[in-house]
This record gives C-alpha cells, structure tokens and sequence, in this order.
C-alpha cells in the first residue's frame, strides 16, 4: 500500500484532518469519512455533477480530485450553505421554484449555482444554462431550475447579506 | 471507481518537480489538472506507481504580456483563459476556445499546459496554439528548449516532450490588431469531444486575405495544420467559391476515426462546415 498521507482543510468552515492513501477521491473522503452524504455519487467519471462541491472558489467535481490535492483547501458542500437553520437564497428558491423532482442532482446544482451567482450575480438565461452546464438533471428538463436560480439572483439582490 | 495505488509527490518548484521526475523515471507521471489522467488511471489505462502533482508550483501559473507574446504558465486553468481580460484583449480566440472546452467544472481543473501535453487528437488547445502559431517551453534536467506547436504534436498521446521533461510554459505571439478569429466546435453535448472543429485566425487588406492559419480538432491522430486550405486562401475574397476550395482542401487532410460521434465520412464533412463558418466568422471579425 501507498505511504498515507495527512490532509488538513478546512470544510464548510470547520477544520478537519484525515488519514489518507493518494488515490483516495475526494468524493469518499466527504461521504465515508466525514460523513457529508450531500455531494452524491453520480457517473464517476466526472460527467453528470452530483458531486460538485466549491473548493477555494472554484466549483470541482469531488469524483475526479483526489483528497491529497485538496491539502490546505476551503471546501463547501450543500451542507454549509445554510446558515443558522435559515435555507439560503438558492435553497429556499429551488424549493419555491419546484427546481427538482427527484433531487439526486440537487446538491451539485446548488453549489455549482452558489459559485455561479458569486462571479455573476445577475446572470441572463444563456449564462445560467452555460454555467450550470456540467450539472445534468434527468428529471426536470432544468427549465425550473432556470428560474429558481432567476429568482435566487433577484432575492440576493435586494438582501446581499444572505449571498 | 477507484484508481490504483501510487505515491503521490507535490514539489514546491519546476526545479524540484524536474529532479523528482528524473529520479522516478518511467513510473512517474504529471498530475496537471487530472481530467485526462484520472478518469484513466480509474480505468487502468494509465498505473503510475507516482503521481507528481504540478498544482503547488506557483511559477508555473499565471498569464502576462511580454515583448509582444502572451506568456502562460502551463498550469493556468481554462477557466483562467476564459475570465483573463488580458487573453480576451489580445489573443480572443484563445478565449473562445477555451470556453468550448468541456464544462466549468472540469475548466476551473483542466489547464492548458495539460491539455496540450496529454497529446489528444480531441483536445482543443493543440489546434488552437497551431493556428495561434505558439511555442512551448519544455523544460527538462539539464536544459530548457523552445519548440513550436506546429511540429509538436507527433501521433496519437505522442508529442515531442521527452520522458524528463516538463511544459512549463507557453508563449503567443500577439497577433497584429485587426486580425480575425475563430473557434468553430462541432460537439454532440456540453463534455463531449468535438466531432469537428477548426480554428482561424486571419489578417485582410481591403477585402483580401493576406495570412491565414487554420488548424483541424479531432479529425486524425492530431491536431493538423490545413497548410494547403491556407495557401488556396492567400490574397483572395472570402467568397462562396474560395470558401468552398478552403473547405475542400481541409477535409482532403482530414482522417478521422469513426465512433460514436459519426462515421469518417461525416466527421470530414463536418470538419469542411467548421472550417467554412470559421473563416466566415474570422473574415467577419477582421478588420483590415
């Protein structure tokens, strides 16, 4: 077996430290280690975005990073998103906007659509379609998730605080 | 899927990367954005007993301009391309390529160093930098050469950088205001490889073009540089006729493999109507 490595990085704000071989996915070391069963398993093969997580600013697929690459990192999932029980603007507007069905694509959808909104807080229909591109959705032909993320930019316009 | 065991190594230099590269030998391979090698290595592809990951090497990221080139660390992201004011004033097409590139997940991992490295005919860059006519510093154990693209990309996974050496980085010529681009990408879905694409990047006077580069994606078992479509474009119109001779000429280089994505004879066609659309477009765009 491969030396182990200690990876130190800070998860949804909180430190955290694992014991890890190199080839460990950064998918597993959140779901089976650190118990954040948010970001799910979809292709694998870094197709559909289940497994999108933010790491220090950018929107990853944890299916295809490893843990030892993430040494040092911020990383958000789903989980964090909310604040003090409150859902975040994205959240709430999914909901209100019916923007799933089944919700398998979920989690991925709304980090993707975090980092979105953070680079573009006002983006037009074509810049929401092309950036939530990587993120495929088998059930709701993404037309209401469109407009949930329509609505969560409006919503955090007037109230940039909840961004 | 889980890829197979190895050590994984992450030097704080190019210098320290080159010597852990040299002392690993052939077991060792580049861990750029790892888009390519992952999804391999899960596959058993690819069962390097060492990965060196290049992501800690801050001289090897970064875009700036220097003596009329663009000047790019190989581990700049394609998302950096994309969102670089500096790339979108100066070498646009760079940009929009980029911004076909797969999705923007994989762009703010994959990087352009690696893209043109891993030596796939369906990778974008490798057409781009042919047309963008750049050169590639390859950085190695004893010594640092230059190479140009066109030339650099021998077969399939095979390019001129030998086992000890590292892309450290890419230099572009700026090319002359007024000159025109284009990057048109045929693909089936957001991810997917092109089933055809070409990049153009042109000068006019009046109405004539007086240099012109057009370059083929995914087509044969490179990149491939449509040297005769270009010399049939030099001092004409773009018009219906040289259009269709330019087109003509790119396909007749064509020799793609058939898969999913079309049989040759489509692709090939398909590679004529996106070297037809981006000189219409470049033509469109330059300014003379």
């Amino acid at each position: 077996m491969a030396k182990m490595h200690q990876v130190s990085f800070k998860l949804n704000g909180k430190s955290v430290a694992v014991e890890v071989e190199p080839r460990e996915l950064l998918i597993y070391t959140l779901r089976e280690r650190l118990a954040h069963t948010g970001p799910h398993i979809g292709c694998e093969t870094s197709h559909c975005g289940a497994c999108t997580v933010d790491c220090n600013g950018m929107s990853i697929k944890s299916c295809t990073v490893l843990t030892v690459q993430c040494e040092g990192a911020e990383v958000l999932t789903v989980e964090g998103l909310e604040r003090a029980g409150v859902l975040h603007a994205l959240q709430q507007a999914f909901h209100e906007e019916h923007g799933l069905q089944c919700g398998y694509c979920t989690p991925g959808m709304l980090t993707r659509a975090y980092r979105l909104l953070q680079e573009n807080p006002n983006p037009s229909e074509q810049e929401i379609r092309y950036g939530l591109s990587g993120n495929l959705c088998r059930c709701t032909g993404y037309q209401n998730i469109v407009k949930a993320v329509q609505s969560a930019a409006r919503k955090l316009a007037t109230t940039p605080a909840a961004a | 899927m889980i890829p197979p065991s190895f050590d994984y190594h992450a030097p704080r230099s190019i210098g320290e990367a080159v010597s852990l590269l040299a002392n690993l030998g052939g077991e060792a391979k580049l861990l750029a954005g790892g888009h390519s090698l992952l999804p391999l290595m899960k596959l058993r592809f690819a069962q390097p007993a060492h990965l060196i990951d290049l992501g800690r090497i801050p001289d090897l990221r970064g875009i700036r301009e220097e003596g009329g080139e663009l000047v790019i660390g190989a581990m700049t992201t394609q998302a950096d391309l994309l969102g670089s004011s500096v790339v979108r004033s100066k070498v646009p097409l760079l940009a929009e390529g980029a911004g076909t590139i797969a999705d923007p997940q994989v762009r703010y991992k994959g990087t352009i160093g690696g893209d043109i490295s891993h030596g796939d005919p369906g990778n974008d860059q490798p057409a781009l930098m042919i047309a963008l006519d750049a050169a590639f510093v390859l950085t190695g154990p004893k010594a640092k050469r230059t190479v140009k693209a066109d030339g650099h990309f021998l077969g399939l996974y095979s390019t001129q950088l030998a086992p000890d050496e590292i892309l450290t980085q890419i230099r572009i010529p700026i090319p002359p205001a007024g000159s025109g681009w284009s990057y048109q990408k045929l693909k089936r879905k957001t991810g997917d490889f092109a089933t055809a694409a070409t990049a153009v990047l042109l000068q006019m006077k009046g109405t004539n073009v007086v240099k012109v580069a057009i370059a083929l994606t995914n087509v044969g078992p490179t990149a491939l540089r449509a040297k005769a479509a270009e010399d049939a474009l030099l001092g004409r119109p773009i018009n219906e006729s040289s259009l269709a001779e330019a087109a003509r000429l790119a396909m007749s280089i064509c020799a793609p493999t058939a898969d999913q994505r079309g049989d040759a004879e489509y692709k090939t066609a398909m590679c004529g109507e996106m070297t037809r659309r981006a000189l219409q477009a470049a033509a469109a765009r330059a300014k003379s």
